[in-house]
């Protein structure tokens, strides 16, 4: 194929929509699936076979439309009527009211808060396009980037413009996406790697998860720029096996791809080429940090090494590598499309654009949410969340996951940037984002991260292997009111120990959440201490 | 050796010392009689930077930094004995005791024990963590040596020894945090290992009564890791 055919396709698709009056979109995402969409889908099919209408409404299952705890989710277009936890039995009434009013059980405004409060970019497809045909991306403008990227760009525009966006990687750290572009871009290898992370190994978290899930196509074609820039002609994506239907979409995404010419050699007649497989990792949390990953991507055990040499140096089987979270490569074809700028319009002085977050917890609207950078959490959580459920009292909200900390009530007027929550104690981590109520014990909640990183321990390096012990030991000894005030000053010994020299980011960072409940929870800690409660 | 090494000049402890810029900070110090503690290293095997007993300061930068892998830099400024790094490295050593049995009056390297002899030189006198008392077996399976998991800290010098100078790569980790383990083969008893040799030098490089000679009683099992670095020279002069 030569680009210019992604515009016959496009037209193509979008004849074949306009065939039919109505699209009934069923979220077919992780959340809905659980829930029971799959019937839902065969039931509304059932339906509109029976009634004869299935030559005049199109059933499409689409990725995450984001209110999970609402799910089965059905929205009806272009009459842009959504409706929640539908049912099978609901078929009926669902295709019997097509094109008038909703039954009002199930229909959920759409001009909620929820909905309204947030601004898509990586997750502008999501909920709009079947994720298993290409066609559906190509016909809302994917692979445009692409298009437009390799036929008009060199690849040092390319790379200007991400710099230009102030984009900084999704994956946690927050390191910026263009400087590490220009630096793989530099190194003179033959062969370099691009890597996309989805390892998404957080409790709580699926956000990454949801776009791969709900739009597969993004990452390529981000991952494939990526290539364009840097040089690299190889690409790897990196999924955890316990995301089946990520990795089937994902293949199935490839597969495609590659079909029209996308992928390949001499991508669309152009003189570039890229290649990209999908490696499952095994169910390691540390795989997710780089030099594990890459260690389990060349078929080793998956430990972190020290660093320098950083992967853009020294990277899989010795060769210039670069890794990138998936929202990141997710924001690339936006950027692209509509100029550095554009997205560097978005967001605060230093965190530019906006961020996905998988919204749990005690909160009434529970989901995948997508929002500006500088944001206020109180935004989030009683805005978009609406508030805490049962008329709770919040208490507070975690983010980072077993990285990150908890922000009490004092902190929920600051905006979502990289530094302000980190000044706070936290950090902006990869989205996940838990919200508690005043039913939850701080020292609960740090003995559960704690239990989680000790487990999730390479062993490689002493302080983390034995200190995530022994800090969950103290733990478990202040929950069981059993410790006195040498225990905590050891936890405290220990948080810093663990800190500092530990080898790599699991267990420099696996202090934080007993650091932060200790900074904004102190007084919950001494009313445990024996004697005392 | 290339010819265009370049020369770097750095302070280490205040002194002003020379160095080749392929050389790493440990090799530097070592060179000018400046202790840094180790335990994971050894001369002759591929550095991992696992035990950070030998984390040092370096002017300028917020994290500590373990020698062993750390390449100097021209005007680097770096202190190895604060009384901070000290304190972390007092501490590992301590978790490393409360890991696992390391009963010393009835270790048969009692005397000659590498950790034994970093604790008594950092001052070690008594573990303020709650010690965890595992349960772990000893592999008494093949005839000459025999495997204590009791004794091992996991430095995976065996492991490396094997693979990189052996060439065998009979010893392996299984197994993550402090349930990791070493493995012999596909987890199975030394003696019905298929790919060891019986060369013992994993006994050798050792630095604790993990690894030993069968026959050995207590205290009388000392270890001779002097042959690495002969066999690296001799294996050097060769490929050159
Ligand atoms: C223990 C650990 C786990 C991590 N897990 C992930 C992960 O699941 N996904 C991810 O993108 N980054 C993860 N990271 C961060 C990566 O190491 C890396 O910084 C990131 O993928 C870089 O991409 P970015 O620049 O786009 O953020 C993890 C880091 C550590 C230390
Ligand atoms: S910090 Fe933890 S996860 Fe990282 S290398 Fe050390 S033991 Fe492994
Ligand atoms: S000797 Fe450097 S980390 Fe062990």
């Amino acid at each position: 194929m030569i680009f210019e055919e992604l515009g016959h396709i496009e037209e193509a698709e979008l004849e074949a929509q306009s065939r039919f009056e109505r699209r009934i979109h069923v979220c077919a995402a992780a959340g809905c699936l659980a829930s029971g969409a799959d019937a839902v889908k065969e039931a509304l099919s059932g339906e509109l076979q029976s009634t004869g209408l299935e030559e005049r409404c199109q059933m499409v299952g689409v990725g995450c439309m984001g209110l999970c705890s609402r799910g089965p989710l059905v929205s009806i277009q272009p009459d842009n009527v959504l409706l929640a936890q539908v049912r099978a039995k609901d078929a009926k009434e669902v295709v019997g009211t097509l094109g008038k009013k909703p039954p009002k059980r199930l229909a959920c405004p759409s001009d909620l808060p929820f909905f309204k409060r947030q601004l898509k970019v990586v997750l502008e497809n999501m909920g709009r396009i079947d994720p298993e045909r290409i066609e559906e991306y190509i016909a809302v403008g994917g692979y445009s980037a692409l298009h437009k990227g390799l036929t008009e760009m060199t690849s040092q525009e390319v790379i200007d413009e991400v710099v230009k966006s102030g984009l900084r990687g999704r994956g946690g750290a927050g390191y910026p996406t263009g400087l590490k572009w220009s630096q793989l871009s530099k190194e003179s290898s033959p062969i370099k790697y691009v890597v996309c992370n989805a390892d998404e190994g957080d409790p709580g978290a699926f956000m990454d998860r949801s776009v791969l899930e709900g739009d597969p196509h993004r990452v390529l074609e981000g991952m494939i720029l990526a290539g364009y820039a840097t040089g690299a002609t190889q690409g790897f994506i990196y999924v955890r096996a316990e995301y089946p239907l990520a990795i089937k979409r994902l293949n199935l995404a490839i597969k495609q791809a590659s079909r029209l010419g996308l992928l390949g050699h001499n991508i669309c007649g152009t003189p570039v080429s890229f290649g990209v497989e999908v490696r499952v990792g095994a169910g390691a949390f540390v795989c997710g940090e780089e030099t594990a990953l890459m260690a389990s991507i060349e078929g080793g055990r998956g430990t972190p090494r020290p660093r320098p040499p950083f992967p853009t140096q020294s990277g899989i089987w010795g060769r210039p590598t670069m890794i990138n979270n998936v929202e990141t490569f997710a924001n690339i074809p936006p950027i692209i499309r509509n100029g550095g700028k554009w997205l560097a319009e978005i967001g605060t002085e230093k965190s530019k654009g906006t961020k996905v977050f998988s919204l749990s917890g005690k909160v009434v609207n529970t989901g995948l949410i997508e929002v500006p950078m500088g944001i206020t959490l109180r935004e989030i959580i009683f805005e978009i969340g609406g508030g805490i459920p049962f008329g709770g009292k919040f208490k507070a909200v975690q983010t980072g996951g077993p990285s990150g900390g908890c922000v009490p009530d004092s902190g929920l007027d600051v905006p979502v940037d990289y530094e302000s929550l980190s000044h706070l104690g936290t950090i902006m981590g990869s989205g996940g984002m838990v919200v508690m109520d005043d039913s939850a014990s701080m020292v609960d909640v740090a003995r559960f991260f704690l239990d989680f990183s000790r487990h999730e321990s390479c062993g490689k390096c002493i302080p983390c292997r034995v200190g995530t012990v022994q800090m969950h030991g103290l733990l478990d000894k202040i929950a069981a009111n059993r410790a006195t005030s040498e225990d905590l000053a050891m936890l405290e010994e220990l948080c810093d120990l663990v800190r500092k020299t530990s080898l790599c980011g699991l267990g420099q960072t696996a202090p934080t959440p007993v650091v932060s409940t200790l900074r904004h929870f102190r007084e919950e800690y001494l009313s445990h201490l024996s004697g005392k409660a | 050796m290339p010819t265009s090494v370049k020369v770097k000049t750095l302070r280490i402890d205040g002194r002003d010392v020379s160095a080749r810029e392929d050389q790493t900070i440990l090799e530097v110090a070592r060179e000018n009689d400046i202790w840094i503690p180790t335990l994971c290293h050894l001369d002759g095997l591929s550095p991992v930077g696992a035990c950070r007993l030998c984390l040092v300061e370096i002017k300028g930068s917020t994290k500590l930094l373990p020698a062993c892998v750390t390449a100097v830099e021209e005007g680097m400024e770096v202190s190895t004995q604060t009384e901070g790094l000290e304190s972390y490295r007092r501490m590992i050593l301590e978790l490393l005791f409360s890991e696992r049995n390391h009963v010393c009056s009835i270790c048969k390297s009692n005397g000659h024990c590498e950790m034994q002899t970093l604790a008594q030189r950092l001052g070690l006198t008594h573990i303020h963590f709650p010690y965890r008392y595992p349960s772990l077996p000893v592999d008494l399976s093949h005839e000459l040596f025999g495997m204590d998991h009791n004794r091992c800290i996991l430095c995976t010098r065996c492991v490396r020894v094997c693979a990189e100078i052996e060439g065998a790569h009979v010893w392996d980790v299984m197994g993550r945090g402090v349930d990791a383990r070493i493995i012999c083969d596909l987890n199975q008893p030394w003696g019905t290992s298929e790919t060891c040799t019986s060369c013992g030098k994993c006994v050798h490089v050792c630095p604790t009564g993990a690894l030993f000679e069968r026959g050995r009683s207590a205290s009388e099992m000392d270890k001779r890791p002097e042959f690495l670095p002969y066999l690296t020279l001799m294996r050097r002069a060769g490929g050159e």
